[in-house]
């Protein structure tokens, strides 16, 4: 039970689409038509009927009078997919069939970014990725440029334009050298969605410390700790302080305040103490009394 | 090229639990754009998962009952079908979709991992019926373009759309 309905579609003043009912000697369909764009229906014949567009999107009825057009005004039909179109009401049920395309301008763009923080330095840490929306939520699938931007305060800006494919485009950015709060900006036309990507400092990156008599005790502190592009590590980040004596082992945990690391410790003769942070190893100093 | 010959040219049968029609599938190797290496068991997943949503379709459609998409719809996809079923309940039809083929290929897995894009080429049958039963049948092929969204358990469709070939 396959009946193909001939269409014929014509063009129209006022960027209207006109899709035309069979005759003999029509064209066919399929046709398209732009998502929530005006358009009508010719219905040769005479009497009246019922037309019914039918698709996953949407469903529509109209009292049709067989000879005159149906018009649909803009905005009766905009959810892109493939549509029925059949008669009903006439001694024979005649169907045909077309599809409504997304509008080609884009109104929205889903952006999905990631991580939302992240350490400073990484290659190809800070990735996005975008689909584009028209107004009525239709997916645009035709080829559509999007500009990828990731800025920090200090000025430094990576861009890419990456086109979509089906829909959906996605690009990595490196994070930059300098601690702080990016821009990651997705941007298609006059279309843009931003996220917020936090860089935080990386691990130390040197660790030294340097050691002081303090009464019978010993004092050690560090010097400013770094990571490797010069960012101060968070206070907070815990330092490990290790004094190895005849077979002993003392260890104190100690969190990084105002950038530096102090602590006091026996202070065996001859004992070697050693500073840590992490996987990050710092000096090692001989303590003779 | 590993993923790819992992899923390249799958045909199998999926099995409809409705009315137990078939629908025979082929899994396209995968020409993935992105980062992220999809693997194998993660894509079957997809798949599956796409696939039993055509069977929430169907029903949903059938019945007009938008709760029926639940299991395997979410956020646009979801919201546009549950329209077209509100549409078909005040006009007093209903519509039977029989998915009959099915050319899938997944062609975007994106960095983060939180959405998959498929591609189906698909062969279906439509009836429209109302109250004195079938006023029309159509066999389609079109292109489908499948935005898939992880949740609990199972990946749910947020974007389900034909597209021009």
């Amino acid at each position: 039970m396959r009946t193909r309905l001939p269409f014929l579609l014509s063009a129209m003043a006022l960027s209207m689409t006109q899709l035309a009912l069979a005759q003999d000697g029509c064209q066919t369909l399929p046709k398209t038509v732009e998502a929530g764009s005006a358009f009508s229906i010719q219905c040769p014949g005479s009497g009246k009927v019922a037309l019914y567009i039918v698709g996953l999107g949407q469903v529509l009825r109209r009292d049709v009078e067989l000879g005159g057009a149906t018009f649909f005004a803009a905005g009766s039909l905009y959810e892109a997919g493939h549509y029925l179109a059949f008669l009903s009401g006439a001694s024979s049920t005649e169907t045909g069939s077309f599809d409504v395309v997304p509008a080609t301008k884009p109104a929205n763009l889903s952006f999905l970014a990631k991580p939302s923080r992240l350490p400073v330095g990484l290659h190809n840490g800070i990735t996005g990725a975008v689909y584009v929306f028209d107004a009525y939520r239709n997916l645009i699938s035709a080829p559509t440029p999007v500009s990828f931007e990731l800025s920090n305060p200090s000025g430094t800006v990576q861009k890419r334009i990456v086109a979509t494919r089906d829909g959906a485009a996605w690009t990595a950015m490196d994070s930059t050298a300098q601690q702080g709060t990016d821009r990651f900006l997705a941007r298609v036309d006059e279309i843009s969605s931003a996220r917020v990507i936090g860089q935080v400092p990386g691990d130390p990156c040197e660790l030294k410390m340097s050691a002081r008599q303090s009464g019978q005790a010993i004092q050690l502190v560090t010097d400013p700790v770094r990571d490797c592009n010069g960012n101060a590590v968070p206070d907070g980040t815990i330092v490990t302080f290790t004094e190895t004596y005849s077979g002993n082992l003392s260890t104190v945990d100690v969190p990084l305040k105002h950038g530096i690391a102090e602590v006091q410790m026996a202070g065996h003769n001859g004992a070697i103490i050693s500073v840590a942070s992490g996987v990050v190893l710092g000096n090692q100093i001989r303590w003779e009394k | 090229m590993l993923r790819s010959l992992l899923f390249g040219c799958t045909v199998f049968v999926a099995a409809s639990a409705m009315d137990f029609a078939q629908a025979t599938v082929r899994v396209e190797p995968t020409n993935l754009q992105g980062p992220r290496p999809l693997p194998e068991q993660t894509g079957k997943a997809a798949i599956r998962d796409y696939l039993e949503s055509w069977q929430s379709l169907r029903a949903a459609l059938e019945q007009n009952r938008a709760d029926l998409l639940d299991p395997a719809f979410v956020g646009t996809a979801r919201d546009k079908l549950t329209e077209t079923i509100q549409q078909q309940a005040a006009l007093g039809i209903r519509t039977r979709y029989q998915d009959s083929a099915h050319d899938i290929q997944i062609v975007f897995y994106s960095p983060e991992g939180l959405s998959i894009e498929l591609t189906d080429r698909v062969d279906y049958d439509v009836q429209v019926l109302d109250r004195d039963g079938v006023k029309t049948t159509q066999h389609i092929g079109a292109r489908y373009v499948i935005v898939l969204t992880p949740a609990e358990v199972r990946w749910r469709v947020r974007v389900f759309q034909a597209a021009l070939n």
